[in-house]
């Protein structure tokens, strides 16, 4: 049984497909620049009315999502684990879209509640 | 002993065929994923209820005017996302040097394992202390759990025109919703800090170089990049929507 860690350890590093020091720092950027793109829009489209903040406002989300697969797959290495350890981590997000779809239903009966 | 290879000798070569780990994953590591699973579910509930309650407000305090200070200097107004971006900024480097003591880990170099995560460290208590900032700032004009700031100070922050029962009733939401969201993601950050401060220690006294892997970095570090991942989400529904 004490030989099993050190195991894994090893067969992770063979498939070599790992993070370097170039690729986080290539991350590193990339979530930067999405941030700056967030602000550009928050700070200066917006205000100005270049953009609609019913259009920034799912541009945002959008950007976030981004941001969030950058996260989970480099920084978090789940783009590098076995195929069933991803589906583990993912599938029971459908779970938390659920509950997304069901309260922003619910929110809008809300509205008329309140009237 | 026979060359032919049979149907069923092909099948056990499969992941899930038994007599290896089919995830690949250590034990520790994997459980760190189940556990950060069920903490997003935790942090969903808490975001998805603000989105709802928010979505059926008939108006909501506009985060570029709440949010226009930086707190700590003198600047209190014509600000929005300054500070906010440099919390961010604090936040996303400190992940950086997390995967970066992860990979000196993968190399077994010691010393610059403790120099990253040292400065995911230092990162971490100054996002802490930004939150602090904020908090205070936030405090002082008059928010707090179920308490909202008196009618003058109350209408800065709304757009033109909004009746006063409606500022009212959507503040003590927004004033509940923003210090327990944010307090549970700084109470995370705070814990992150304090296992990494023990895992540091551990690197010190030399535990994982007798031990011949730096894994226990590794699961901190997805800890502690999951508590970035989650001020991602904070940082947009609360400041730029």
């Amino acid at each position: 049984m004490s030989s099993e860690p050190t195991e894994v350890h090893h067969a992770e590093g063979e498939h070599g497909d790992t993070m370097t020091r170039k690729r986080i720092w290539k991350v590193f950027f990339i979530l930067l620049g999405i941030t700056c793109v967030e602000f550009f829009i928050a700070l200066y489209l917006v205000p100005n009315g270049h953009m609609a903040i019913k259009v920034a406002n799912p541009v945002y989300i959008v950007l976030t999502l981004f941001k969030a697969f950058y996260i989970v797959a480099f920084f978090m290495h789940l783009k590098f684990e076995k195929v069933g350890l991803v589906y583990a981590i993912l599938v029971p997000i459908l779970f938390i879209i659920g509950l997304i779809l069901v309260l922003t239903n619910e929110s809008h009966h809300w509205i008329t509640l309140r009237l | 002993m026979s060359a032919t290879v049979t149907q069923i000798d092909d099948l056990k070569t499969t992941p899930w065929s038994g007599g290896r780990s089919p995830f690949n994953v250590e034990y520790g590591k994997m459980m760190m994923w189940f556990f950060l699973l069920s903490d997003a579910f935790t942090f969903s509930s808490l975001l998805i209820s603000y989105g709802a309650l928010r979505f059926s407000a008939p108006t909501w305090p506009s985060p570029s005017l709440v949010f226009q200070s930086v707190p700590g200097t003198s600047i209190e107004h014509g600000a929005p996302l300054v500070f906010v971006g440099l919390m961010t900024f604090i936040l996303i480097m400190s992940s950086v040097t997390m995967v970066l003591a992860v990979e000196a880990g993968h190399r077994n170099s010691k010393k610059e394992v403790i120099w990253w995560m040292i400065g995911t460290i230092i990162g971490g208590l100054m996002f802490l202390s930004c939150q602090a900032l904020e908090w205070n700032h936030l405090h002082s004009e008059g928010f707090w759990w179920s308490a909202i700031p008196n009618k003058e100070t109350l209408q800065e922050f709304f757009e033109k025109g909004v009746p006063f029962a409606q500022q009212q009733m959507t503040s003590h939401q927004f004033a509940n919703l923003f210090f327990t969201i944010t307090g549970f993601h700084g109470f995370h950050v705070f814990s992150g800090v304090i296992i990494n401060i023990i895992i540091t220690l551990n690197v010190l006294k030399g535990t994982y170089e007798k031990r011949g892997s730096y894994l226990m970095i590794e699961k901190v570090g997805l800890y502690w990049h999951f508590v970035d991942l989650v001020w991602v989400f904070v940082f947009t529904f609360f400041y730029l929507v």
